[in-house]
Order: structure tokens, then C-alpha cells, then sequence
């Protein structure tokens, strides 16, 4: 049985190339009438992918037939990549493992291809073959994971932001958080404190509509511009996005609202740019104050870690892609066949997956 | 015989340390299980080692200074493993491990342990009291432990240099926490203690009540600093290391009058 997998990524392709092959309802009938025993469809923003195993050589333009969502008046070739074999196991442990996703070392991919592997084996599209490759390549994901430090930190300003208000006071939910300026940035950041919990929101900006606006988009509340200085003392966290030319906090303004709050931190993100908040405000007692380019710095200093890590967890995918190989080597053993076996806790999602 | 134990006692504790720092410098820490069973191990050898010297000497085994640190030491052991999974501080044990080892190879190594002629006579009220003053130490010794990692958390946050520790370490909110329990804890141990060395029925130096006092006066202030709000709670976490760190000078006073008053 002969293992292969065709695709296109974000690596050789752009988003309307990858669009036009993204699979249709026919796919999994016109894969299995082309000859291919076992398909599975892995189809993300950022790939479309086939893995399948078939007894004769089914050619990479059969393939890409299957996965055309229309026919095309402006046919030309895609850059379709294909592996066989080894190579194939590798490059899906590479995939699940987030080595070959945008952002390296994100986790998203492995739900995607955990979803995928349920809809084909419920469908029937998977069998044995493509069951020991994504079984092993789950297990490979979760060793790279958990051996390695290719996930550590976040990659974005607004996940970053989230990172530190977790480390500062652990359960976002019971955190009030103010908005200072309606901006594109600062509501990309609320939205991601809400996802983690946040209940409390509050926005103030100088054109009350725009503060109205967001604060409907967040489920929080508009506070009167001339009304958030008196907010300080009372909430956790301070985003700031205004396009004030002078800084609208500065460590003389803040110290007495910080009196009688002595023993709660108060967590500045400022995004805007010249700043909103005075530089040495950092310097009083319980206030952390990160700025746009602190944030940045955070989010690269990850993704440089995370770099790091690939040779490492290159080197466990190794020695998994060379046993793979020698099991596939012996074909039918049926007691590696039993090893590599589901079970139910293997082949489930994880919430945090979904 | 009995100090065999304490030595492979301070194996384990070393072994938590040793796999910590290993772990740090691969720029990989997995919050394994290994330090809690490392520290765990090390806990009952403590144990046994009391409980030889307890059977020998027929009263609790805090006779001299070298008794009365590694019961300290046992001490901290004993609130790492009820506080570390309750409050699930992780890397607490990669910090408790090396005091302990300072204070049990410190013991080992000291000319301190000096043996009594003859069995001593038994005080329940005297041991009650030395006893659950020594636990009250544990808890401030843990309390001291969080404020190092509150402190070392706090800094990176403030200089905005975050490493590879920062992401393992708990929340600042988590960690204060967990300081303000165990002050708690150790300031009402300590009171127990302190109330219970009344109804000893021996005259007892005045060097050593001054300095009981002291302690739990030291430890009052901070925690009543704490809810009139005079202290951040960066300047609790320093107080607590401060804090511990003159109740061990003072500890260290009181069991060397205590020794020279002993017949």
C-alpha cells in the first residue's frame, strides 16, 4: 500500500489559489473512483491537503480533479506539492507538530486535524493506513508539546496583553477592565480578555458614539471622556488607544488614585502612539505599564524561542518518521497493527482543541 | 545510624534540585509530579530520623540546635506538601528544596549536635510548646519561599524582561495569596506556642521570652501592616524574607540560652 499525501499551504500558494481547491461535496466519491483506498481531506485556512494510501499510483492531477470546487475558465497548474511514503508521514508530523504553520508551534492545527481524522473515519474514508498515520502523528504533536518549548508564550500584541493580566491576576473574570480610546488595536485586545472571562468592560473615548459603538460590540459600558480619570481607582486593567499628542496619565495624576488601592495591581497596556501614559509610571508600586513596543518585544522574543526549538523537535519527529517507516516496512504485522490501535481517549478531542 | 537518614534525606531534596536546574537549562520545565515525590520521599527519611531520636531520647527530638533545625527543616517539608497541591504554586518545590538542603547540610556539617547525658526529663507543656513554635517556623519559612517568588515574578513583570522561568512561576495575585495563608498559619501556630509556654512550670530565660515575643510581634505587624494597608504587597513579600530571616537569628538565640540553661 502506497501512502501519499498532495496539498497546498500558505507556503506555495495564496488564499484565492487555495480557495479554488479547498475539496467539494464530490471529493471523497471522486477520490475513492480514482483509485485511492483510503482519503482524508485536511482543509484549514492555511492548507488543503489530501492524505490517502492506494495500491496503484494514483497521479497528483487525478488528485487535484477531486479537490477543484468549480470548474475554472482560467485553468492553470497550482504548485501542488507531493509526498510518499516516509516523507509523507513526516511532513503530517511536521503539520500536527506546527512546525509548518504560519505562526510556528500553534496548536490550532492539530484540532483541525483531529476533526478531520473523525469525519473520515466516521465516513469510512479512513482506514488502518491512514488510522497508524494519524495516530502517530497526534502522538508525535503531543511529545513535540510537551518535550520541547515550541508553544511557549504568545506571538501577538493582543494574546500577549492576555498572557501578562493572566500572570499579574490569574482569574480574568472578576477583572474590570477600561478602555480608553475606541481603536482597532485596543479592541482586538478587549476581545481577546473576553474570551478569557473578562465580564467588567468599560469604554470611554472623546466621541461618545464611537464609545457607545464598542462598548455595545463587547457587551460593556460607555463612561463619560471627562469621567475615566476617576475611573483608576477601581478598575484592573487600562488599555489606551487615544491619538492624544501629550500623555493623558502621568505619575503625579495616578499615585493618589493608587492610595486606596494599595494592594491590587493596576495593569497598563498603552497601544498608542506618541504614548498615552507617562513612562515612570512603571515606577509606582503595583502598576505594570507595557507599551506597544514592550508588547512587541514579548511577542518576538516567543516567537524567536519558539524558533529555537524547532531543531529539537525536528529531532523527535525523526525518530518517529524512522519507526513509522519500519512499520510500514513489515506491512500487515499484526502486532504493531494492535499497538498502534485507537482508543477512544487517543482518538478524542480535547476542548481546548476544538 | 539515625544520621544516615538525614543524609539520604538530603539526597532527595538534592535530586529535586538537580532535576530542576536540569530541566531550566534545557529551557524546558514540565510540572511534573517528580519534585513533589522527590520532596515527599525526603519528608518521611525526616521523619524516620525524628522518630529514632524521638524513641532515644524518650521526648520530642528538640534538644539541641542541631535537632532543632532539621525539625525546622521537616517543618517547611511538611507545609510544602500540604500548601504546594492545595494552592498548586508550581515551581514551589524547586524552591523549597534548597533550603532545606542549606539547613539539614548545615546541621550535618556543624559541630552542633551535642548529646546529653542521660534521658531528660519529660515536660508535655515545654515539648507542646517548642514543638508547635517550630511548625508556626515552617509556615513562615514557606511564606518566605513565596516571597522570593513573588519577588523574582514581580521583577521580570516591572523590568519587562521575561524568561524562561517567568512563564512557570504562578500569578502575582496567586502567590500573595498564599503568602497571607501561610502568615496565617504560621502567626497562629506561633500564638499557640507562645500561649502554651506559660503552663510550662519552669522559669524560663528572659532572653528567650523577649525574643518569642519579638517573632510573633515581627509577624503581627506585617500582617496587620497588610489589611490597614500600610504594605504593598511587594514590601510583604520582602518583609516575609526579612522576617524569616530574623526569626532564624533569633531561633538560633533562643535554643543556644536554652541550652546553656539546661542543666
Amino acid at each position: 500500500m502506497n501512502l501519499f499525501c498532495v496539498g497546498l499551504s500558505h507556503h506555495n500558494a495564496n488564499v484565492e489559489t487555495r480557495e479554488r481547491f479547498a475539496g467539494n461535496p464530490e471529493t471523497g466519491c471522486a477520490l475513492r473512483s480514482s483509485g485511492c483506498a483510503e482519503a482524508l481531506l485536511l482543509s484549514t485556512c492555511n492548507r488543503v491537503e489530501i492524505y490517502a494510501a492506494s495500491e496503484k499510483r494514483v497521479s497528483t492531477d487525478e488528485i487535484v480533479r477531486c479537490l477543484v470546487r468549480e470548474s475554472d475558465p482560467h485553468h492553470f497548474a497550482p504548485p501542488f506539492y507531493r509526498y510518499e511514503n516516509e516523507k509523507c508521514a513526516q511532513h503530517l508530523f511536521r503539520v500536527t507538530s506546527g512546525l509548518d504553520s504560519m505562526v510556528v508551534g500553534e496548536t490550532e492545527i492539530l484540532g483541525q486535524a483531529k476533526r478531520a481524522y473523525e469525519a473520515a473515519r466516521a465516513s469510512g474514508a479512513a482506514g488502518r493506513y491512514l488510522h497508524r498515520l494519524f495516530q502517530r502523528a497526534f502522538r508525535v504533536a503531543k511529545q513535540v508539546r510537551t518535550r520541547t518549548e515550541i508553544t511557549r508564550g504568545a506571538v501577538s500584541v493582543g494574546s500577549v496583553a492576555v498572557d501578562l493580566a493572566q500572570k499579574i491576576f490569574s482569574d480574568l473574570r472578576n477583572c474590570k477592565v477600561l478602555v480608553l480610546g475606541a481603536g482597532e488595536t485596543s479592541e482586538r485586545t478587549v476581545r481577546a480578555l473576553v474570551s478569557r472571562g473578562v465580564a467588567d468592560l468599560r469604554v470611554s473615548n472623546r466621541s461618545r458614539e464611537r464609545a457607545e459603538a464598542l462598548a455595545f460590540a463587547v457587551n460593556g459600558r460607555a463612561v463619560a471622556f471627562e469621567q475615566w480619570a476617576k475611573q483608576c481607582g477601581e478598575i484592573d486593567i487600562l488599555i489606551t488607544s487615544t491619538s492624544s499628542d501629550l500623555p493623558l496619565l502621568s505619575r503625579e495624576k495616578l499615585a493618589p488614585m493608587l492610595r486606596d488601592r494599595i494592594d491590587r495591581p493596576l495593569f497598563i497596556i498603552d497601544i498608542a502612539v506618541p504614548r498615552d501614559v507617562a513612562p515612570d509610571v512603571n515606577a509606582l508600586d503595583g502598576v505594570y505599564l507595557y507599551d506597544i513596543d514592550s508588547l512587541q518585544s514579548i511577542a518576538e522574543q516567543s516567537l524567536a524561542t519558539r524558533r529555537e526549538q524547532i531543531a529539537a523537535a525536528e529531532q523527535i519527529i525523526s525518530e518517529h518518521v524512522a519507526e513509522f517507516g519500519e512499520l510500514m516496512a513489515r506491512g500487515s504485522n499484526c502486532s504493531a497493527q494492535a499497538s498502534e490501535h485507537p482508543t477512544v481517549a487517543e482518538g478524542s478531542l480535547r476542548p481546548s482543541e476544538l | 545510624m539515625d544520621r544516615y537518614l538525614l543524609i539520604v534525606s538530603t539526597l532527595c531534596f538534592l535530586v529535586a534540585i538537580a532535576h530542576t536546574v536540569l530541566q531550566m537549562r534545557g529551557g524546558i520545565f514540565r510540572p511534573m509530579r517528580f519534585n513533589f515525590f522527590a520532596v515527599g520521599l525526603g519528608f518521611i527519611f525526616q521523619t524516620a530520623f525524628l522518630s529514632i531520636r524521638g524513641h532515644l531520647l524518650g521526648r520530642c527530638p528538640i534538644t539541641n540546635l542541631f535537632e532543632v533545625i532539621i525539625f525546622v527543616a521537616w517543618s517547611v517539608a511538611l507545609f510544602y506538601l500540604i500548601v504546594g497541591p492545595a494552592y498548586r504554586l508550581s515551581l514551589m518545590g524547586a524552591f523549597t528544596a534548597p533550603l532545606v538542603v542549606f539547613l539539614q547540610l548545615f546541621a550535618l556539617f556543624a559541630p552542633i549536635d551535642t548529646p546529653h547525658r542521660g534521658r531528660l526529663p519529660a515536660n508535655p507543656w515545654l515539648e507542646f510548646h517548642a514543638s508547635i513554635s517550630l511548625v508556626a517556623y515552617g509556615a513562615f519559612a514557606l511564606a518566605c519561599i513565596a516571597g522570593v517568588m513573588y519577588l523574582v515574578q514581580e521583577r521580570q513583570l516591572k523590568t519587562r524582561h521575561l524568561h524562561s522561568i517567568f512563564y512557570h512561576l504562578p500569578p502575582l495575585t496567586d502567590l500573595f495569596a498564599a503568602i497571607i495563608r501561610l502568615l496565617w498559619w504560621g502567626f497562629a501556630l506561633y500564638t499557640l506556642g507562645l500561649v502554651s509556654g506559660f503552663f510550662v512550670g519552669e522559669p524560663l530565660p528572659w532572653t528567650q521570652i523577649i525574643c518569642a515575643i519579638g517573632v510573633w510581634f515581627l509577624y503581627g505587624l506585617i500582617l496587620q501592616g497588610r489589611y490597614l494597608r500600610w504594605f504593598a504587597p511587594k514590601r510583604v513579600a520582602a518583609l516575609c524574607i526579612i522576617g524569616f530571616s530574623a526569626a532564624l537569628t533569633l531561633l538560633w538565640g533562643i535554643t543556644f540560652t536554652t541550652q546553656t540553661h539546661t542543666p
